[in-house]
């Protein structure tokens, strides 16, 4: 790690650290905070996009199991001619949301992405995923300090990941 | 260097619906290139959206994110002619950041 980097990191750890302590706090997550106090911690959750397993993965992430709900709402395409680019839109009438993820079940490791929706903000998002093949995609809302999540599979005819 | 980010903010009855593109290689670190050797890891791992210091949107990205990486999301609380601050960094300590004006 060079000198530059690290000084970058200092700034960035200082722009984001109340954000990093709300999030620590927020979610009330051992593994996180103990991520977010290592030097190179920076905010991300590392583990959690590196865990193969869909249900592992919202473990890692929001420290309990999400139950299945039909208040979210998601709108992907069932066939994606190109698992490169494949936008995903999720929207929940779940309320107090202050988290929504979205993970890919085949992929090497489930976790794409994970938003954190602050007061104010409307629990909705959208994104472009890549996916490696046919695959269940999976949402996850963070509402009221409960998980919850809703599942869609797309069809990719054509080999993604390819970048 | 033109940015890396372009954003398209509207406000519309109270709510700012916010469009941002980053261009970025989000390589995943799975995929070879022609010569069979393995295209690193490079992709952006946090991405913020702020209005007048506050966040109002952060992204934790990985490597699943597409190419080029499209995001929406919408907020209340702003009006027309706030500013945003949209700030990424990547897994290699890479950066960028650029305002833009809600319309």
């Amino acid at each position: 790690m060079d000198v530059i980097n690290q000084s970058r990191r200092g700034f960035l750890k200082g722009a984001l650290g109340a954000g990093v302590a709300g999030v620590a706090l927020g979610y009330g997550l051992v593994p996180l905070s103990a991520e977010a106090a290592m030097p190179n911690g920076a905010a991300w959750p590392k583990k959690a996009f590196n865990t193969p397993s869909v249900d592992d993965t919202i473990s890692e992430l929001y420290g309990m199991s999400a139950v299945e709900s039909d208040k979210i709402t998601m709108d992907l395409p069932t066939i994606a001619q190109n698992g490169a680019v494949v936008p995903v839109k999720v929207e929940t009438s779940l309320p107090d949301v202050t988290a929504i993820a979205l993970l890919v079940a085949q992929n090497p490791n489930a976790l794409a992405a994970a938003f954190e929706i602050p007061d104010g903000t409307l629990p909705f998002v959208s994104n472009r995923l890549k996916m490696a093949k046919t695959t269940d995609v999976v949402a996850v809302v963070v509402s009221g300090g409960k998980a919850y999540k809703a599942t869609q599979n797309v069809k990719v005819t054509v080999g993604g990941c390819g970048g | 260097m033109a940015s890396s980010i372009r954003v398209r903010a509207v406000e519309s009855g109270g709510v700012t619906t916010l469009k941002a593109l980053v261009r970025h290689p989000m390589d995943s670190g799975f995929v070879k290139d022609s010569g069979g050797n393995i295209i690193p890891a490079h992709f952006i791992q946090v991405l913020t959206i702020s209005h007048k210091g506050k966040d109002v949107f952060k992204a934790d990205w990985g490597p699943a994110v597409s190419k080029d990486p499209f995001l929406e999301c919408r907020f209340k609380g702003a009006k027309k002619g706030d500013k945003l601050t949209i700030s990424w960094i990547d897994n290699k300590g890479e950066s960028d950041s650029t305002e833009a004006t809600i319309a």
